[in-house]
């Protein structure tokens, strides 16, 4: 359950409250309110303050209004799963006293161009508003938001405090933001920069920090595509006692990192290697990089290799004992350069890599990665028809090797039932399975079936499963299963599959727990559409572009459901009286439709 | 269109499209903008799937992040040919291995290249492809393993004429 269960309009009753100092004294009392319901609500808060999850504060707040109004008190870290599910205003009525916001914008589509630019999932409004309702904010969490420097400067003035900055899959902001954050945030313990597009405003923003000792603990930059000011950084990180993860990013060359691994290696848990290869000096001889990684006795994270030369590889080998995460999706690692590094990594929960490794490479982590918990293999080539090099066999494998599994992500070119009923059976404990049959509608290549019964096993054993990704040639069928035994699952994402509305109907049939449905090109229309309408109140939303669906449809859904934001999103050349909706993306919220929708974007 | 040949060149070559150098059907289409010609493909799609290169581009599949394609799918690299007046570009990692990539330089000017072995070079016909890789160094094409050439090459250069024979003699 999220912020935006809620549908209760803020009381009226609430009193404004003086300004609280930002240690949780106790002594915040309205003197109007009579004695008993002082001591209670004091009692309370004393009580309520050590509620940390986020479920048990929403089934707090609904004892009663005295519960309510306390809890919205004493709850510090706010979670808004849609950015659009409700309005800044409301949130800061609500929630007098926000030190952490976590807030997520578009839709996991728009990360593969389904959606034109400008859509929306803007900062500003979030910023402005916060910078007068909470002057002790000390964490900003953005996913998939559009987040301009303007924004990042209201953001670094307003907040005297502000020690956590954490940006993810944002845009709309450059270097030139980044650095008046680290300018003006002197308390600055956290800035991660994580998959976002970050424009090079050509400003040298690690020279921007403050000339005396950091508070610096995290710092994550492997995204920024822009040079940096290495002598700045390598002053940065020796003024920097306390920094704990260190994420270069690829234009910085391995002779660089192994300066800073010199300065502070032992303190590091984390690190990214920037881009892995030689800088200009390649006729020099190399420094010992096998050195300065045996200095990282505390390196539990590794990755970077953004521009990996695989000669140079070999160097991570002391730290690979110790490694429970390691990432080398961005480098292109054939099996035998790969399987002696992966033979010294047995404490790997968490493994990414390019599907370069190939069922050998994976077999060999099978092999020896037994602790395994999550494993992403993303494609080097992501085309459709290319050879493909891993397959069913190295999923096989996987399954086979490791038991602990929870969470998938798999791109591939061929697959087999068999291969993941045997997943279903091996690896009982995972909650995320996600598998990407590149080839669009492609069968079982052994049996030449459906990817029906493999998709149905996965449902059916994993009882724990709660995020599925589809693909492939799938019929209704593997959707009645994903209906009658998805039980627990909240993320549904189907592309190109299915026969029929059955086939929709059955997962909004059934799946109780289904918040998050995305949907692109497959057959589902208006029969489908209408057989959801008992439960869109109770998801956080629905995406389906490229179906069929009509627009007439859509109205009578926006008619019955005055509490849902339903938006068609056309393409550019769209005729408004046009009967067929290219994509669209619903939602619930508690105020009404956006102010900011695009011309692109109608609400109906 | 006519194409004229100028400098025993044809035009056609210097034709903007896609598709490998030196195939002639044109490809179907490019990156489709609007997803309503996915539908339609969606609907005739049931019965074999087309051979590449004519399959039409889907936008956003595979669905991986735009940040990511960057850094892998493209490599262009320069192509130099002695006596041809104006360079070309090919991407590399549209090729497997040394005889397509061959195939293709063969076809983009023109020329044919000689038996390769680990011994002697390309023996017979006056042509000999070098590329520069990561050092600055200009190496023979076909000494090392294709993963590795392909991501330390930096530019091709076809030597042919009396450099070409200077190596084959020399060799």
């Amino acid at each position: 359950m999220s912020e935006d269960d809620e549908d209760q309009s803020p009381a009226s009753d609430l009193r404004s409250q003086r300004p609280c100092s930002p240690n949780k004294s106790r002594n915040c009392i309205s003197s109007s309110q009579t004695f008993p319901d002082h001591v209670l609500e004091n009692v309370l808060e004393n009580v309520l303050q050590f509620l940390d999850s986020r479920c048990d504060r929403n089934a707090a707040s609904l004892v009663c209004k005295l519960w309510w109004k306390v809890e919205g008190l004493t709850r510090s870290e706010v979670f808004i799963g849609n950015c659009y599910a409700l309005s800044p205003a409301r949130l800061t009525q609500r929630f007098k006293r926000v030190r952490s916001l976590l807030l997520k914008g578009k839709p996991r589509f728009a990360d593969f161009n389904l959606m034109p630019a400008d859509w929306g999932a803007n900062f500003a409004p979030w910023v402005s508003t916060m910078a007068k309702a909470y002057p002790w904010l000390e964490k900003v969490d953005l996913k998939r938001m559009f987040v301009t420097d303007d924004d990042l400067a209201l953001l670094a003035e307003s907040f005297p405090g502000f020690k956590e900055l954490i940006l993810v899959c944002c845009e709309g902001f450059g270097t030139s933001g980044i650095a008046v954050v680290a300018n003006k945030c002197r308390k600055l313990k956290v800035l991660d920069l994580i998959e976002s597009d970050v424009t090079d405003d050509e400003v040298d923003w690690v020279s921007c920090f403050p000339e005396d000792v950091t508070c610096l603990e995290s710092l994550a930059f492997d995204c920024v595509e822009a040079p940096i000011n290495f002598k700045a950084l390598e002053a940065l990180v020796g003024r920097s006692p306390l920094l704990r993860k260190l994420r270069l990013n690829r234009f910085v060359s391995l002779e660089e990192v192994h300066r800073l691994l010199l300065l502070g290696a032992p303190q590091l848990t984390s690190l990214g290697t920037g881009s892995f290869s030689r800088g200009d000096q390649s006729q020099q001889e190399p420094p010992d990089y096998a050195a300065a990684f045996r200095s990282c006795k505390s390196v539990v994270c590794l990755s970077g290799f953004r521009e990996l030369m695989p000669e140079y590889l070999p160097a991570i080998l002391p730290v690979c004992a110790n490694l429970t995460s390691l990432n080398f999706s961005y480098a292109n690692i054939s099996p035998d350069m790969f399987k002696p590094i992966i033979h010294n990594c047995h404490k790997l929960q968490i493994f990414w890599a390019l599907d370069s490794i190939c069922d050998e490479g994976l077999q060999a982590v099978a092999a020896t990665c037994k602790e395994l918990r999550e494993l992403r293999i993303f494609p080097f080539d992501p085309r459709e028809d290319t050879e493909g090099p891993v397959s069913e066999l190295g999923l096989q494998a996987i399954s086979e090797g490791c038991r602990k599994l929870e969470s998938l992500l798999y791109f591939c070119q061929h697959m087999t039932n068999a291969a993941l009923i045997a997943m279903s059976h091996n690896c009982p404990e995972l909650t995320v399975f996600r598998l990407c049959i590149m080839g669009r509608l492609r069968p079982d290549h052994v049996t030449g079936k459906a990817m029906d019964e493999g998709f149905g096993a996965i449902v059916k054993n994993c009882k724990k499963l709660t995020r599925l990704a589809v693909s492939g040639l799938l019929t209704d069928q593997a959707f009645r299963y994903m209906g009658e035994y998805g039980k627990l699952i909240r993320t549904l994402s189907v592309a190109f599959a299915g026969d029929s509305d059955m086939a929709l109907r059955h997962v909004l049939e059934g799946c109780p727990r289904l918040q998050k449905l995305e949907i692109r090109d497959s057959p589902f229309g208006d029969v489908a559409l209408r057989s959801g309408m008992h439960r869109y109140y109770n998801m956080r939303f629905v995406w389906m572009s490229a179906c069929r669906l009509t627009m007439g449809c859509c109205k009578d859904v926006a008619r019955a459901m005055p509490n849902l934001v339903v938006e068609v999103i056309g393409s550019d050349d769209d005729d408004v009286n046009r009967d067929y909706v290219e994509t669209l993306y619903m939602y619930r919220s508690l105020d009404g439709p956006r102010k900011d929708a695009p011309q692109f974007v109608t609400i109906l | 269109m006519t194409y004229e040949k100028v400098n025993e060149l044809n035009l056609k070559d210097t034709e903007l499209r896609l598709g490998l150098p030196g195939t002639e059907q044109a490809k179907e289409e490019q990156e489709v903008s609007c997803v309503r010609s996915n539908k339609r493909q969606l609907q005739s799609d049931n019965e074999e799937e087309s051979t590449p290169p004519t399959k039409t581009q889907i936008v956003g599949w595979p669905p991986v992040r735009s940040y990511r394609k960057n850094n892998n799918s493209v490599s262009y690299v320069k192509v130099s040919m002695d006596g041809a007046p104006y360079l070309r570009k090919i991407d590399l990692k549209t090729y497997k291995n040394y005889p397509e990539l061959l195939k293709a330089l063969e076809n983009m000017f023109k020329f044919t290249i000689g038996e390769y072995s680990e011994r002697e070079g390309y023996k017979g016909s006056g042509v000999i492809p070098t590329y520069e890789d990561k050092d600055g160094d200009w190496m023979l094409v076909g000494d090392v393993p294709w993963d590795m050439f392909s991501s330390s090459c930096k530019r091709l250069r076809i030597m042919k004429g009396s450099d070409a024979l200077a190596l084959d003699s020399a060799l």
